[in-house]
């Protein structure tokens, strides 16, 4: 366990290096003395543009520039906003709750309601409800999130409001420590709205997982032994029908990472997501670099999470 | 169940009657040779689901073709912005759908029915074609590292990994900003850039699997050159997965298109695109929610036929997996 642990988080850095290699690569290919020009102001004479080039150290090599980067990196810098001088640890500081609040309780929600439904269908394979799970699987599945979000907007927000029900608000964020109820109410649709779309793969996969499990020896035995169908499905068969599950969920954390800039996007929820689209119309290319490495290394970190998981969920697997 | 079957075959096939009233059942008929394409083909048009799937993608595609029809039944241009009562109310809002603008008119006075025509051309565009490329560079890379293995596979294998890690509608988006201007190509190429990764993953352990069988040391031994075996004998051996892969990338692709141009970053205005609509109509929608429910429908419909029928397609040419959906 411990060596596949250290391996693990090796090749981890190894792809986390790469990726910083290949963002800074690909972003500073852009023109430089473009964001010089930009930043030194209208105005500014050509010495005032150098200066400002000076200043961003983009004058020095590209690859003492990328050791540079690397080096503060390493020492939790990020560098500061090309804009307004702000540090981007401080953005994404104030950012990653949100999005954090965001994606847990999306998960939580999908992942209940996926699994639920899945092992359900399982249970009652060609019922009526097993039918309705899969038409409204295919439903979600194929639904874009904003339009989702929008439509939820439409029906909660406004027409709940129009109607004296102030329920839902349509945008905004409260943080958690200031007032755990106002921050539910605030995250609901867009929790739903996340949950919704992811859960309808989980459905049909935990739904084949579970078919594939009830059929084993080792359920029958377990079915013989006298142990209650309650017994033998939560205790016996879920676990390692759960697999699949897991490695779906280690994959879907860049997903989610993904939906949340749609799903910030559509609320008003000033997460990373949400940053780093208003970077991109600010051409705040720190900020950019920054939340880039900080949602890749998030996938990298959920995918040795993940590995881990199948040791503890299914007995048989040794690592 | 006999019924059903009997009404698959009706929606598929004319007039043809088939003996075996249970797919599962061994058919008792003449025995004769088929190809695996021309079975999986057999089995798709008995799939009611994915036939019906088929006929409203290509209502969606005649759609895209006709648009002009659209606006010349209706005499409304793509880009006119119409002033009179009918199109905006006095105070500049979007008008509700009548006898005059069908889908009602966005916030300028355009005709929603004409735009949402129009748009469905930019998401079948960018659609096949991203797929198109994303599987041409996926699958020529993965039968090269299955292929040759070595440096080679260690290097494209990381590289898969590191674009499977990064979150790509960020980096989509910051491309986009890096490029500075955006076209309908600039799209599909940032969709292919990450898509073949996916794709490349799967062929490489398909080739992988491949290059070890006897065929392929016989056309080694026969002097075939790599290039050879590699695309005339190994090539056919992946186009089945690649397909199956190529239904589900297809309706991914439609949203990411609609994606980028909701965040701003898709095919500039003033072509009309549904991700771009559904982002002006977000404004708009408590008041006008036809301005929403338009490109929102026309969106979901077009992914919703791409799905059901990829699913048929996956079904069709491996009817051991269990189906992501029907049944």
């Amino acid at each position: 366990m411990t060596r596949f642990l250290i391996r693990r988080v090796f090749q981890g850095l190894i792809v986390m290096f790469l990726v910083t290699l290949i963002v800074y690569l690909l972003f500073y290919l852009g023109d430089p003395h473009d964001i010089a020009r930009r930043l030194a102001g209208r105005q500014a004479t050509p010495d005032q543009v150098q200066a400002e080039y000076v200043k961003l150290g983009l004058n020095r090599p590209l690859f003492s520039q990328y050791g540079h980067f690397l080096w503060r990196l390493l020492h939790g810098d990020l560098g500061a906003n090309f804009v307004n001088g702000v540090k981007v640890t401080t953005v994404v500081k104030a950012a990653a709750p949100i999005t954090l609040s965001l994606g847990l309780g999306a998960s939580v929600i999908w992942l209940v309601l996926g699994v639920s439904t899945g092992i359900y269908s399982s249970i009652h394979p060609r019922s009526v409800a097993d039918r309705t799970f899969t038409a409204l699987a295919l439903f979600f599945y194929s639904i874009p999130v904003f339009v989702l979000g929008l439509s939820l907007l439409y029906l909660f927000f406004y027409q709940l409001t129009v109607h004296g029900h102030a329920w839902f608000p349509a945008s905004n964020y409260v943080g958690l420590t200031d007032d755990p109820f106002q921050w539910a109410r605030h995250l609901i649709l867009p929790w739903i709205t996340l949950a919704l779309i992811s859960a309808a793969a989980y459905t049909r996969l935990s739904r084949t997982s579970m078919l594939e499990v009830l059929g084993e020896d080792y359920i029958r035995t377990a079915r013989a032994k006298g142990l209650s169908e309650r017994r033998v499905i939560f205790r016996h068969a879920l676990r390692s029908a759960l697999t699949p599950v897991v490695t779906q969920f280690g994959i879907d954390v860049g997903v989610v990472l993904g939906g949340a800039i749609l799903t910030e996007s559509v609320f008003g929820l000033p997460g990373l997501g949400y940053e780093a689209v208003h970077a991109i119309n600010d051409q705040n290319l720190p900020l950019i670099i920054g939340i880039v490495i900080i949602a890749a290394g998030a996938v990298i970190l959920a995918n040795i999470v993940v590995d881990m998981m199948y040791a503890v969920l299914d007995p048989r697997v040794r690592l | 169940m006999t019924q059903g079957i009997n009404d698959a075959i009706g929606a598929g096939d004319s007039g043809q009657i088939l003996e075996v009233l249970d797919p599962g059942m061994p058919n008792t008929k003449v025995i004769e040779g088929r190809s695996p394409f021309a079975l999986a083909f057999d089995r798709l048009r008995r799939d009611r689901g994915a036939m019906i799937s088929l006929y409203v993608i290509i209502a969606i595609i005649v759609v895209a073709i006709a648009a002009p029809i659209f606006a010349a039944v209706t005499g409304h241009g793509v880009d006119t912005q119409y002033r009179g009562l009918d199109a905006l109310s006095p105070a500049g809002a979007p008008h509700a759908p009548s006898s005059t603008f069908w889908f009602g008119t966005d916030d300028q006075g355009r005709d929603l029915l004409v735009r949402t025509a129009y748009g469905a051309r930019a998401s079948l565009e960018v659609g096949i074609s991203a797929t198109a490329l994303t599987m041409i560079i996926g699958v020529t890379i993965g039968l090269f590292a299955g292929y040759y293995g070595g440096w080679i596979d260690i290097l494209l294998a990381r590289l898969i990994d590191v674009i499977l890690s990064v979150p790509y509608l960020l980096l989509a988006i910051a491309l986009v900003e890096v490029l500075g201007h955006i076209s309908l190509w600039i799209v599909i190429a940032i969709i292919a850039a990450f898509g073949w990764a996916g794709v490349a993953r799967i062929i490489r352990g398909q080739v992988i699997s491949i290059r070890e069988r006897e065929f392929v040391e016989a056309a080694r031994s026969l002097g075939s050159s790599d290039m050879r075996i590699i695309f005339v004998d190994i090539l056919p051996n992946v186009i089945a997965p690649a397909i199956v892969f190529s239904t589900l990338l297809l309706p991914a692709s439609v949203l990411t298109e609609a994606a980028l141009s909701f965040l701003g970053v898709g095919i500039p205005p003033p072509t009309p695109d549904w991700g771009q609509m559904i982002s002006d109509a977000q404004q708009y929608y408590q008041q006008a929610w036809w301005y929403l429910a338009a490109p929102g429908v026309a969106l979901l419909l077009t992914t919703l036929a791409f799905n059901i029928f990829g699913d048929g397609v996956r079904d069709a040419f491996d009817p051991r997996t269990d189906r992501l959906f029907a049944k």
